[in-house]
This record gives structure tokens, C-alpha cells and sequence, in this order.
């Protein structure tokens, strides 16, 4: 707290004394700062926000999703049919050339989905690719890709998370070498790459017309900067045109100021609370009673923390899954926000005095704050533990939290299979273990038939709203500022797209 | 002298052992490193596949033994965020910390020794007033909110200096101002108690009697026989820096172990842990080695000890 007070005042030092900053457009190169030292530029060996952002400039998919309608159309494949229920047929664009020269053929569809298939490669995001069976050359420029199951989601994920890598190259320097000089087909060539540190690019002169179009900024400069404030500082300073992820409150001030471009998105992030509704903490912990899930949904108030804490586009969440992913069906049961049911539907639980709870979160700690008095204001007394991420981690998996604040950002893949799938079927994370939505889930996970996909998917998200087995609560989003000189319209799945900006 | 340096290196390296050991056991309680190397997207036979792929499954002891046997022959292992080799990583960053902990100990040396002398020459006078000031202003103020102030006056408003980065030598000055700054404080006390205490020796008097300059009395007797604390202390202050100059390389972006260690920590990255904490381990003991040694050349009567 007082250091959130103290960084608050030196903002406002920087705001009051600061000139106006000029951007480096004079040689063309946009200074962008990451908070996130970045593990890995291999998209396959990174997990994180910063590793999609370098991905989608230097390499391509198969399929391109637009990302304001989500239309599908075609980018390194330019035709594609569904052969049987796993086998997918695409024909591959002709004339694509790697940074490296080397030209793009079925031969590097083949390795890189073979690579990254085989879990003994040690792929760090294995949902992203653990769908995928194998691959098959057809011609030069034809390639079947076969799924383990029946895959609906498939083409989200081909112009998603999965990207094409040089088959040569990659036999030969692996993922530490592609880390470290990074090969791709994509809108920008890598020049240099310190690891975590700093990661230079430059416009591919050479890009195919594909739907991402051509880079317009020459070069890009990108260092990761991990303090908030020092970025602030730098953009003052003109040493940085673009930062993101900036906190509301900041974000708000340096709108105020004028001189900054401050754009809001949503992301695809969700709030909730879990609760161990299937008694795996305790076969007689509260949460086992639908009452008290009920209870705790009507204890928080979504609007007052969309509207005081998250700000910006953030917006309510009633569903296990963000409503623009397919199939994440809204007409579910809402719990307004009404304390005095809460307690009531508490003492019909048998908790009429409330009761004691571990409560646990790992990220966010102002929104868990605000969280534990909603609860306790109803009765819930918390006894609230912050761990760290893999600790936390591993509570879940091991069943031993009661009740913990969660989020889960479906890696910007616009189906709801990436969220309420990964949660509701009876895997390790599974609190609620319900064998009816495990049933629906699985149908609507495996069919082909888009509507109905999104039935099941309905019933599935109808019962758990029912059940209450989980508090949904809000959606995440993020502050773009860049100088006045960088034009650049953020999207919805929290990706910096350095190929749509250009100089104002 | 040859014996007290066996015996003080003997025990360092027992020191060494005993610190990699607890860090080892503490990391291993704090939290399984196969859910941090898995991310957020494994599901429950990821994290086993990796806990296999790494060994994570096997005893402790067990764990601990194979990690010390390597260290042994200087080799640290890749590191699981990076996936890169802990030696080279580490190597890289060392440079950073290691520019800026010289630098600060330098620059926190230069100005608390003079200040403690004059302030003990003249005590209650204005300037040691203003270095009492200083040095309680120095302990009070948080570094990162000091690194900020530096910011916004030297590359915000005055735009002489960079905000962030370890480029040139520029980026150092603020880190090292900073950094030293902290260090200040107990140095310049611990410089005027002693001048104050050694001052009112009989020996000075005896000097001042036999007619010896006012500069000789000072440097040649007094300082010789204060600074010995002194330099214990700096020793001890310079592996603070080293290993804890975390907060200073996040504000000012300079990436050095210090923050690496820091970050390492949330991310259970083992290898990099252990090695960076044999590393800080080894520099304090160096340091405090290399402290004794100085004293002892300054103060014949230690060498027997």
C-alpha cells in the first residue's frame, strides 16, 4: 500500500514537470517496452502474452483470423477441406520464402506439426498442440494434418497458437537455437535477440500479400523494462513510443494530460472463484452445499468491481467461458448481487452464523481484497493466502483449495472450448466433477456440427451456472499509451500487432 | 598468516556448502518447479511428464547430490525458464551487478568517509548535522522511490541521463548513486564513531606533542587505526550489493543478477537459484576474506589472531 501510494505520487511528479516527447520516427523505429522478461522467442517454448506478440510478427499460421469478426481466411494455406472427422486437407500459398530464403513447401508444415505433436519435444504449451496427431505430405503444396479426436476448434488453433517454422533450420537449431535467432515467414525478420532482455526486428521486405498486409514501421525496437513507473519515465522521456498492460489508474492520468494516445481494450481474461464444490479439500467443507456457492455468488459485487477496480472495457462475467469465445452461450442463470440473500440462502445451508474459510489467490491482490469483503460482509470469514503462482498451482492440483480467486486467459482462443473444457472435465483442476457436464462438454468438444457445438455447450454452461460451481466475475483489459506519432488500433485478444501500426 | 588464511578458507567453503544446502531444501519446500516449467496451460500429465523429464520424483537428497556433484565441476545446468546455460546466463548478467556494485561501493566510500571525518573533527557542528540528515534521510527513503525521484529529474525534466538500460556508461551513474546511497548511513557513522573514539586516544595526544601536523595526526594516526571497522563493513555492504541490488536493476531496467536471482525465484528456476546463491555466497566470502586480510596489513596485532 504505501508503496502503491508513494509510485501513485512520483506519476503524478513526472506528469506535472514533463515536456513533450517525440518519437523516434525520424529512423523509422518504434520503441516498445515488455514488463516480462521473455523465457523463450520459440513460440512453442514460451508461455506467455509477450511470446504471442513476437510470434505473430515474425511467423505465420496456416488460416488467419480476422481479429475483429473472427472470419477465418486463408494465410500460409490458402484452401482447406475437412477430409473425414480428423483429417484436414490444406492447400498450401506457393511463392513463400523464409527470412532465411529458404522456400516454404508442405516439407515444413510436416516437421513443425510432427515437432511439436510429439510431447517428448517438450512443448511448454501442449493444449496448443496436443490435438494435432501427426501431419502428411501430399504434393509440394498440399498437407493433411490428422487429429488425435474429432477437433472443431481446429482452425482456431491453426491461426492461433500454431505456426509454421523452416523445416531445415529447425532440424538443425532446435527450439534454443530458434529462441535465439528466430527463422519465420512472417510481416517481421528478427535482427537481434538478447534473451529477456531486448529483442530487435525489421520489416520483412520480402512479405507474400497474405491478410495481415505489409509492415509499414521499418524497424522495431523492443526492451523489457519491468517497472511501470520506468516505462512512464521513458515514454516521457522519449525513449519509448508504445507501452502496454498499463495500470487504469496511470492510464487515466496520462489520458488527462492530452499528449498521449491512451486506448482501452478487453481482453479475453476472466475473473472467478473456484470452489471445491465436489469435496475434494474436505468431503464436508461448506462449498459441497449449493446453497453456499450460491451464496458466495450473490455475496460479490461484479459492477462495483468492473466499475471502481478494473475500469476501462472490462465488463461482468456470469459464464464459465468469456462471452465472444464460440459456443460461450449467455442465456445462463445470473446471480445479482444481494447480500441479504446470501446470508439468508447461507442460514438455509445451515450456516447461520457463516463460517471460516481458506481463501487463496495468486495474482491481483487489490481485486482479492475487495473479494474477502464482499465475503466476509456476508458472513464468510476468509483466511486469505497469496502464494505464488506454481504453488498455488499445486494446491489445485492436489484439491486442497477450498475456495480460490482464479483467471484463466484461454490464449486468445475464441472458443469456449479453451476455458469451460479445460475446467469441467474431471481433470486435476476439476473442483466440480459433475458427470452430467462432463457429458455435454464432451459432445460439444468432439462434433463438427457448429450448432451443436453451441447447444452443449449451452446446457453444459446452464448447469454450472445452475450448480454454481463457480463465481464468474468479471473480464480483464489493458491500457495501450503510445506518443501521438504511432497510430495503432488495439484488438480484443490483447495482442500487439506491430504490422497494423503505422506513423501518424 | 599462512594457517589464518587456511583456516579462513576452510571455513568459507563450509559456508558455501551450508548455504547451497538450505537453499536447496527451501526452494524444494516452496513449490513444485514442474507446475512453474508447465505454465498455465498443462494439465495434470504434463506437469508428470516433466517432473519425470527432470527428476524432479526422485529423493531430495538425491537431487541435491547430483546438483552439488556437477557445481563441482563448474557445471550449473540450463536453466528451465531459459533453457539456456546457467554459467552463460549468469556470466552475462554478473557483469551489470558486479560494474554497479564497484561502482557504489566506490561512490558510497568517497563520500561517507570524508563526511565521517569532518563530522567527527567537528562534532555538533553544521556539517554534522547535515550528515546526520543525510544519513537518516538515507535510511528512511525507499530505493525505488529515490531511483524515481533521479529519474524524473535527470531524464524527465533535465533529459541528461537515461531512465533505463546498461548501454553506456551514462545508464550508470543514476543506479550507482542510488544504490551507494544506501550504503552511506552506516559507513559514515561508523567512520565518525570511530575518528571520535580514536581522537581522544592517548596516542593522539602523543602525537600532537611531539609536534606532528594536524593532517599526519588525523590520516596517518587516527584514520589508519577508525577505518578498521570501516572496511569490515563495506565488505559485508559490497555483497549486500551485489547480491541485493534487486530493486535498483528493476527501476532502472539493468538486468542484472541481482533482479535475475529475484525473478529466478517466482519462476522456480532451480539451477539458476542455486548457482546465482553459490555465487552471492562465494562473493561475501571473498569480500569478508579479502576485509580480513586488509586489516590485517593495517593493524599488525590482527595477524596472530
Amino acid at each position: 500500500m504505501k508503496r502503491r501510494v508513494l509510485t501513485g505520487s512520483v506519476a503524478a511528479l513526472a506528469l506535472f514537470s514533463a515536456g513533450m516527447a517525440h518519437a523516434d520516427k525520424s529512423n523509422d523505429t518504434l520503441r516498445v517496452a515488455f514488463t516480462k522478461e521473455l523465457e523463450s522467442v520459440d513460440s512453442y517454448f514460451n508461455s506467455a502474452r509477450e511470446g504471442v506478440v513476437l510470434q505473430r510478427a515474425i511467423w505465420d499460421g496456416l488460416i488467419y483470423a480476422d481479429p475483429q469478426t473472427g472470419e477465418y481466411s486463408g494465410n500460409l494455406a490458402t484452401d482447406w477441406t475437412w477430409i473425414d472427422d480428423t483429417t484436414l486437407e490444406l492447400k498450401l500459398r506457393e511463392g513463400v520464402t523464409f527470412h532465411d530464403g529458404s522456400p516454404f513447401t508442405a516439407d515444413d508444415v510436416v516437421y513443425t506439426v510432427d515437432f511439436v505433436a510429439n510431447e517428448a519435444n517438450g512443448a511448454v504449451t501442449q493444449r496448443n498442440v496436443n490435438w494435432m496427431d501427426h501431419a502428411k505430405k501430399v504434393d509440394e503444396h498440399t498437407v493433411r494434418i490428422i487429429t488425435k479426436e474429432p477437433f472443431p476448434a481446429a482452425l482456431e488453433y491453426l491461426s492461433g497458437p500454431v505456426s509454421i517454422y523452416p523445416s531445415d533450420y529447425y532440424a538443425e537449431a532446435g527450439p534454443t537455437g530458434m529462441g535465439l535467432k528466430p527463422i519465420g515467414t512472417g510481416p517481421y525478420k528478427v535482427v537481434s535477440v538478447e534473451p529477456g532482455k531486448r529483442f530487435v526486428l525489421e520489416r520483412n521486405e520480402n512479405y507474400f500479400d497474405g491478410p495481415k498486409g505489409q509492415a509499414q514501421i521499418g524497424n522495431v525496437d523492443i526492451r523489457t523494462i519491468p517497472d511501470v513507473n520506468t516505462q512512464i519515465a521513458e515514454l516521457f522521456s522519449g525513449q519509448l513510443d508504445l507501452i502496454w498492460q498499463v495500470p487504469s489508474d496511470q492510464a487515466e492520468r496520462l489520458e488527462q494530460m492530452g499528449q498521449f494516445t491512451v486506448a482501452n481494450e478487453s481482453t479475453m481474461r476472466v475473473g472467478y472463484l473456484a470452489m471445491d464444490a465436489a469435496g475434494r479439500s474436505d468431503p464436508n467443507n461448506p462449498f459441497t452445499k449449493l446453497e453456499v456457492r450460491q451464496a458466495v455468488n450473490h455475496a460479490i459485487n461484479r459492477e462495483e468491481l468492473v466499475g471502481e477496480l478494473l475500469k476501462g472495457k472490462s465488463i461482468p462475467v456470469h459464464t464459465a467461458c468469456f462471452p465472444s469465445q464460440f459456443g460461450c452461450a449467455q442465456d445462463v442463470k445470473e446471480y445479482e448481487y444481494d447480500p441479504e440473500k446470501a446470508r439468508e440462502l447461507l442460514a438455509q445451508a445451515g450456516y447461520p452464523d457463516g463460517f471460516a474459510t481458506e481463501f487463496y489467490a495468486y495474482r491481483d491482490r487489490e481485486l482479492a481484497e475487495a473479494i474477502t469483503s464482499y465475503l466476509n460482509a456476508v458472513g464468510i470469514r476468509t483466511d486469505f493466502k497469496m502464494l505464488q503462482y506454481s504453488a498455488l498451482r499445486d494446491l489445485n492440483m492436489k484439491g486442497e483449495t477450498p475456495l480460490s480467486f482464479q483467471t484463466w486467459g484461454s490464449f486468445s482462443v475464441n472458443d469456449a472450448s479453451a476455458m469451460v473444457s479445460q475446467y469441467f472435465k474431471h481433470g486435476e483442476l476439476d473442483d466440480a466433477r459433475d458427470d452430467a457436464v462432463l457429458a455435454e462438454l464432451d459432445i460439444a468438444d468432439s462434433s463438427t456440427d457448429p450448432e451443436v457445438r453451441k447447444e452443449h455447450y449451452r446446457t453444459a454452461l446452464q448447469r454450472i451456472a445452475d450448480q454454481a460451481y463457480w463465481a464468474p466475475m468479471f473480464s480483464y483489459n489493458t491500457n495501450y499509451v503510445s506518443t501521438a506519432e504511432v497510430s495503432y488500433t488495439p484488438t480484443a485478444d490483447e495482442v500487439l500487432r506491430f504490422h497494423t501500426m503505422t506513423w501518424n | 598468516m599462512l594457517r589464518f588464511i587456511l583456516k579462513r578458507l576452510g571455513l568459507a567453503l563450509l559456508v558455501a556448502l551450508t548455504v547451497s544446502f538450505i537453499s536447496f531444501s527451501l526452494l524444494f519446500l516452496s513449490g513444485d518447479p514442474a507446475i512453474a516449467i508447465a505454465g498455465e496451460s498443462a494439465n495434470a500429465e504434463d506437469v508428470a511428464a516433466i517432473r519425470a523429464l527432470y527428476g524432479f520424483d526422485r529423493p531430495m537428497m538425491v537431487q541435491y547430490g547430483d546438483w552439488l556433484w556437477h557445481a563441482l565441476q563448474f557445471d550449473f545446468g540450463v536453466s528451465y525458464y531459459f533453457r539456456l546455460p546457467v554459467a552463460d546466463l549468469i556470466a552475462e548478467r554478473l557483469s551489470v551487478t558486479m560494474t554497479l556494485g564497484v561502482c557504489g561501493i566506490v561512490f558510497a566510500l568517497l563520500i561517507a568517509v570524508p563526511l565521517g571525518v569532518i563530522a567527527a573533527i567537528r562534532p555538533n557542528s553544521l556539517i554534522d548535522r547535515i550528515a546526520l540528515f543525510l544519513s537518516v534521510a538515507g535510511q528512511a527513503m525507499p530505493s525505488f522511490w529515490f531511483g524515481l525521484i533521479l529519474i524524473v529529474i535527470f531524464a524527465i525534466q533535465l533529459r541528461i541521463l537515461p531512465a533505463s538500460g546498461a548501454d553506456t556508461w551514462q545508464h550508470f551513474i543514476m543506479p550507482t548513486i542510488v544504490l551507494g546511497y544506501y550504503a552511506m548511513p552506516a559507513i559514515m557513522r561508523l567512520t565518525r564513531a570511530g575518528m571520535l573514539e580514536v581522537l581522544s586516544a592517548d596516542y593522539i595526544r602523543t602525537a600532537r606533542a611531539k609536534g606532528a601536523s594536524e593532517g599526519r595526526v588525523l590520516f596517518k594516526h587516527a584514520l589508519r587505526n577508525a577505518i578498521i571497522p570501516v572496511v569490515s563493513l563495506a565488505a559485508v555492504q559490497m555483497g549486500f550489493m551485489l547480491g541485493g541490488s534487486i530493486v535498483v536493476e528493476s527501476v532502472f531496467a539493468l538486468h542484472g543478477a541481482g533482479y535475475l536471482a529475484w525473478e529466478s525465484i517466482g519462476r522456480n528456476d532451480l539451477p539458476t537459484v542455486q548457482a546465482l546463491i553459490l555465487v552471492f555466497a562465494l562473493f561475501y566470502i571473498v569480500f569478508t576474506f579479502l576485509a580480513d586480510v586488509l586489516n590485517a596489513w593495517l593493524d599488525p596485532r590482527m595477524r596472530s589472531a
